[in-house]
């Protein structure tokens, strides 16, 4: 074999006075970076493993490691930087696709880092939400055109039947992320947390294991084109069901959990034999127009007896207005849009930075199209990709979402540090992989409770924002794009999102 | 979390949830460094000699870990076996605890133990070495190093 041109990305650095060879980074290491020599009585790294997720960093009781991005470069140049180099580089050695995880690293803009929000001054006063209620429940599913209230013996009555509601304490529910793609220990946590703070995760598409059928109040069942694991107990067993067609990250492409990741628990729950291939195909063989999606739209809802929102989850791409009211005029009772910045556990690079659109235009859009077809209460918007925090959030609410799903955020909180390394089923943080010496990593008691503090806390932050705006409830902020206002876009982007620039 | 044991009938000890031990051998480190002169990692471990033994070993027999210390029985074999009074139950803390001075270093304690909870210490003579639950602290180090709350203090009162 001829030599690799490949350079190592991270420099590991070991102060050799601090380092005790206690051999935790050996053991924490899941890429084999760290190595001990017992007759030299010394620790040895290899950096061209090291995939610098700080997980070596964070055990080390005498802080001895440091990681950092390797310093020696190649001669700078605009077109052409250590990125773009590295992946000729690892094409040229393999001849194959390149793949990675989590969502699009390119950069491109962040939207809500060029929206700043309105508060109260003077004429109408600010709330103080520790001393005033303040609400911040959620519905998610159809609303009616009108509502019929008849007066019976003096007191109102509501005639109209309303279609199923999905009721959360907190605008924010956890993303899709499959059994196979994640943990057990890491759907617990979800499942827990989701229970305990009065919202949904939602099962991404590799069914539901029977241990989580008990948090099935909690759980949005997901009905992807594999159709793995679906059934009608479980379609039953959740409290919504979502037709996935496209994932922000990887629009247009169909997930992939490699055999070795299907172990007997993963076979059993997504009805595949153990070691095969999770392949979803690209479409769903069954849909080709929006009659065939209103087919399986329905199929659902016989399935679940009309008793629970049935919708449908999209990737952000070009024509994402037209297809959500497609969508909706289908009969959904929800529609999930999926952004650019949207995570995976495995995608082609390619894919993942260059195909499909920030969460924020596409909201913008296809809240706007909804509105204009007299539709938008046919059915609740839900947004995912990249939400960093409780201020994204607020921003998009104020953009029209009903409701947002929390994904990449949600693994942080559990000690993901976004290496990007999923789609080796290697995540040394024990999230995104099946080996049961790494599962551990993640201990549900503590997994639930911070991602229960995490919610707590943004749902506090949401609070004291919306306070700010004298507003006492999270129902009048949303789609008031008033509350928005811009700063450094273009008329074009101003138009699109449809606010006005700040000093406006 | 833990506090001290007070009463006579106290029965204290650490215990290992498997399930969620990472097998990363902090618990030990901590241990040394619990059992050192110095009390300072980098001290307890490359300047002082002999260095201190860990008395909770990780048992590994991948990928199932735990980590396994003197369980403070409540009838301790080891107790009986000792033909020096070394080992003895302390009827205060309910803690097993080992008198380096009395210590022979015959192994028989070793030889008893059903938990392989005992060590043999031939660092400065012969003498056995155990969890000694770190009485003088509030929390065993052990317990207080796990990253991953896979150990924990029980106490069982009778």
């Amino acid at each position: 074999m001829h030599k690799s041109l490949i350079k190592a990305e991270f420099q590991v650095q070991r102060d050799d006075y601090k380092c005790i060879r206690c051999r935790v980074c050996e053991r924490q290491c899941s890429f084999e970076v760290h190595s001990y020599d017992a007759d030299a009585d010394r620790m040895f790294e290899d950096e061209m493993k090291c995939v610098g997720c700080q997980r070596c960093v964070e055990y080390c009781p005498t802080r001895a490691l440091t990681i950092q991005p390797h310093p020696s470069t190649i001669r700078p140049h605009g077109n052409w930087p250590y990125r773009a180099v590295k992946d000729i580089c690892k094409q040229a050695e393999t001849g194959g696709m390149l793949l990675s995880s989590t969502g699009d690293e390119l950069g491109h803009r962040i939207y809500w880092d060029h929206l700043v929000l309105n508060a109260s001054q003077v004429t109408n006063p600010s709330i103080d939400p520790l001393r005033e209620p303040m609400e911040l429940r959620t519905f998610i599913g159809r609303k009616p055109d009108q509502v019929d209230v008849r007066l019976v013996n003096g007191k109102p009555v509501l005639k109209t039947e309303l279609p199923p509601q999905l009721t959360l304490e907190t605008p924010m529910m956890f993303g899709a992320m499959s059994y196979g793609a994640i943990s057990y220990n890491v759907c617990q946590s979800l499942a827990r947390a989701a229970t305990a703070s009065g919202t949904m995760y939602n099962t991404g598409e590799g069914g539901l294991h029977r241990d989580f059928y008990q948090y099935g109040p909690n759980t949005i069942v997901q009905c992807a084109s594999g159709r793995f694991g679906v059934h009608r107990e479980y379609l039953n067993a959740g409290a919504a069901v979502e037709i996935k067609v496209g994932q922000g990250a990887k629009p247009g492409i169909g997930g992939h959990v490699p055999g070795e990741k299907v172990d007997k628990e993963i076979s059993i729950t997504r009805m595949i034999p153990v070691g095969t291939d999770a392949l979803s195909p690209a479409p769903h063989h069954d849909i080709y127009s929006i009659e065939d999606l209103r087919q399986l739209i329905y199929a659902l809802k016989e399935a679940v007896e009309y008793k629970k929102p049935v919708g449908v989850k999209i990737a952000a791409v070009h024509n994402a207005a037209a297809i959500a009211s497609g969508i909706v005029r289908a009969g959904a009772d929800f529609v999930t849009l999926d952004g650019l910045r949207g995570g995976t556990g495995a995608a082609p690079t390619r894919t993942r930075d260059s195909v499909g659109m920030p969460i924020e235009l596409a909201l913008a859009a296809v809240d706007q199209r909804l509105r204009e077809e007299g539709i938008r209460n046919n059915a609740s918007l839900i947004v995912a990709g990249g939400f960093r925090n409780s201020t994204d959030v607020v921003k998009a609410i104020a953009l029209g979402a009903d409701a947002v799903y929390i994904g990449t955020a949600a693994l942080i909180s559990l000690g993901c540090t976004v290496c990007q390394k999923c789609y080796t089923g290697k995540c040394p943080w024990g999230i995104t992989t099946q080996d049961p010496y790494l599962t551990k990593r993640v201990n549900p008691e503590i997994g639930t409770q911070r991602l229960t503090n995490l919610l707590r806390a943004w749902s506090l932050e949401i609070k004291e924002i919306l306070g700010g705006m004298g507003i006492n409830a999270i129902e009048s902020l949303r789609g008031n794009r008033l509350h928005l206002r811009a700063i450094g876009l273009n008329e074009r982007e101003l138009d699109v999102l449809g606010v006005m620039h700040a000093g406006e | 979390m833990a506090t001290k044991a007070k009463t006579t009938k106290k029965r204290r000890r650490v215990q290992a949830d498997e399930k969620v031990c990472i097998g990363c051998k902090l618990c030990e480190v901590a241990c040394i460094v619990a059992h050192s002169k110095s009390k300072n990692i980098i001290r307890a471990f490359n300047e002082e000699t002999p260095r201190a033994l860990s008395r909770v070993l990780v048992e590994e027999s991948k990928p199932l870990t735990f980590a396994l210390q003197c369980r403070h029985c409540d009838d301790p074999p080891c107790a009986v076996a000792c033909m020096t009074g070394a080992l003895r139950k302390d009827p205060e803390t309910g803690a097993v605890l080992h008198d380096r001075e009395k210590c022979v270093g015959c192994w028989m304690c070793v030889m008893v133990c059903p938990y392989g909870g005992i060590q043999r210490d031939m660092r400065e003579g012969k003498a056995a070495s155990k969890c000694d639950l770190c009485l003088e602290l509030d929390e065993p180090a052990c317990v207080a190093a796990c990253p991953n709350a896979a150990l924990f203090v029980v106490e069982d009162e009778d």
